[in-house]
């Protein structure tokens, strides 16, 4: 008799139980809203140990007795790449390719934007200058950079302007039609406004329309920089003496994945500490800016 | 003197549809120091109408004259504020009041004297040197009718300036800008669909008609001044309030009817 009465119990929770599942669910899984901080950190590294654990297994799993040392493995451990790692930077020069990629992505990337924000703007606001410049540039955005490569070869050869030139047409392109939809996007009252105090034409797009356009200006450069990224290492696998991307091409000549796996984590590394650097410098920048999400 | 006249405006759009009349020969005159209101539905072009007066949108007819002398540029000497606060996000509320004198390049003593007068009429005191982000709706708005002031314009021009605030701030707004009022007596065309808030700050209310939208008919307010919250339960003030409700209930239908009438 009193062992059914406690199996009952554990079987439909009690009221006050069943609230607190229910708010629960409500905390966590009602969408858009926002959950405890906290939760928030210890989900963002159990994001982290989850990938490297998935990874810790498949290296196991892959495991190949036949070979004398660990970095000949397919998949190498996670340890296995942090002494690659290391001994690239102490031994095999790696940073000196850190070097060569970060000078090349920030050239590339300097000349396409100084290029594409001006003219971006002068798009956006100008309808005599985007009925020019749209159509062909729309053609191109959709033909891929990396296809230019073998052209850019011929032309340029394989020296730097090559790599450049690449990095210009993979940012320029994009760039330059979201910086015109940004400036298009510029309420016009708020323009209007300034005529009504007395403001000139010009004195309105240097005191208010430019202004208007900059954060987002810098978040559009942000989200560029990293599809940068994608196409340097593109032209640096292809041919280069130097650079990340030439680093993985000679690792893979002599299979070592382990060197190959420590670059890519690099360019990510150097790819988040970019992107940190113009969130901070949008935070610094734009201090006036409502903030949409946390 | 600061009076601005509408002469015989007019205004017609091309669309795909064809041609649309939005405007159709309309004539007003504010002279100096008239606060005038012009109700309509929406859709009539009440809005539009105002950024003609302002030198925003040339009409297809017709002129607008300020103390006289015909102009078609936006000027410094209408004035305008717009529903959508359109405050400058980047600079601090007292920049943003200062914004216009520093078009005209008025020295930095005069210009901080200047807004800080309005900074306290406005009651902004304590956000001189906020971002708007930091201010309610209500205050953004009272920023943008400051900065419109600190350029003592000749004639204010207001678009629907309390049409997103809620009924309560709205209310406020009508007191304080009917205080304003009573101290600089500008000359102010003031549009709105709220009929009640035409009535309390106007001292006559042209009532526009639909499509294409005419002056259908004038109405002196005779309520006297300076204007106050009491006034609003007044006979007098539910007198016109329901001559205006009939006329715009009349022209709103003519509206719904019109657009049946038309072929999707």
């Amino acid at each position: 008799m009193s062992e059914r009465v406690t199996t009952t119990r554990s079987a439909t929770a009690s009221p006050a139980e069943k609230r607190r599942r229910r708010s629960l669910v409500t905390t966590y899984l009602t969408p858009k809203r926002s959950i405890p901080g906290r939760t928030i950190v210890i989900l963002g590294i159990l994001g982290f140990v989850v990938i490297i654990a998935i990874w810790t297994l498949i290296a196991l799993l892959t495991y190949n007795p036949d070979y004398t040392h660990d970095y000949e493995q397919l998949v190498p451990r996670p340890d296995t790449v942090a002494v690659a790692w290391a001994d690239m930077v102490l031994h095999l020069g790696f940073l000196g390719d850190v070097g060569w990629s970060t000078f090349r992505i920030v050239a590339g990337f300097a000349l396409a934007a100084v290029v594409a924000v001006p003219l971006g703007l002068l798009m956006g606001s100008f309808e005599i200058v985007r009925a020019f410049f749209q159509p062909p540039i729309n053609a191109i955005r959709y033909m891929p950079a990396s296809a230019f490569i073998p052209l850019l070869i011929l032309l340029q050869g394989l020296g730097e302007n090559e790599k450049l030139t690449i990095i210009w047409i993979g940012v320029f392109f994009q760039l330059v039609l979201m910086v015109m939809d940004i400036a298009h996007r510029v309420p016009e009252e708020m323009l209007n406004v300034a005529y009504t105090l007395g403001a000139s034409r010009w004195t309105v797009f240097r005191k208010v329309f430019l202004p208007a356009t900059f954060p987002e200006v810098v978040d559009a450069l942000r989200i560029t920089m990293g599809w940068a990224w994608t196409y340097l290492i593109v032209a640096e696998l292809v041919a280069a003496q130097a650079g990340i991307g030439n680093f993985i091409l000679v690792a893979q000549r002599f299979f070592r994945a382990d060197r190959i796996i420590a670059a890519i984590i690099t360019i990510g590394i150097l790819g988040m500490i970019t992107d940190s650097l113009f969130a901070f410098y949008h935070r610094w920048a734009f201090p006036y800016v409502e903030k949409v999400h946390a | 003197m600061s009076e601005i006249r509408l002469v015989e405006v007019a205004m017609r759009y091309t669309t795909r549809q064809g041609q649309v009349q939005a405007l159709e020969r309309i004539s007003v005159t504010v002279p100096d120091g008239q606060f005038a209101c012009i109700v309509g539905p929406s859709g009539c072009g009440k809005s539009t109408l105002l950024m003609v007066a302002a030198g925003l949108v040339e009409p297809t007819e017709g002129e607008v004259l300020v103390d006289g002398s015909p102009t078609s540029q936006p000027g410094a000497d209408r004035g305008m504020v717009f529903q959508s606060y359109s405050l400058y996000p980047w600079l601090s509320v007292r920049r943003n009041i200062e914004f216009g004198l520093e078009m005209k390049k008025t020295p930095k003593a005069d210009r901080e004297r200047r807004s800080n007068e309005l900074i306290r009429l406005m009651k902004l005191d304590g956000f001189a040197d906020a971002y708007p982000k930091a201010l309610s709706g209500g205050m953004k708005q009272r920023a943008a009718i400051a900065r419109a002031l600190a350029n003592d314009p000749q004639v204010l021009l207001m678009d629907e300036p309390f049409g997103a605030l809620d009924a309560q701030t709205r209310q406020i707004m009508q007191e304080m800008l009917t205080d304003i009022w009573q101290r600089y007596r500008k000359t102010v065309l003031f549009v709105t669909h709220d009929i009640e808030e035409a009535i309390f700050l106007g001292d006559v209310i042209y009532v526009m008609t639909n499509r294409p939208g005419r002056i259908r008919t004038t109405l002196q307010v005779d309520l006297p001044r300076p204007r106050t919250f009491e006034m609003v339960s007044s006979p007098q003030f539910a007198g016109l309030r329901n001559q205006v409700v009939g006329i715009i209930h009349e022209e709103s239908l003519k509206a719904v009817e019109s657009e049946l009438a038309r072929p999707a």
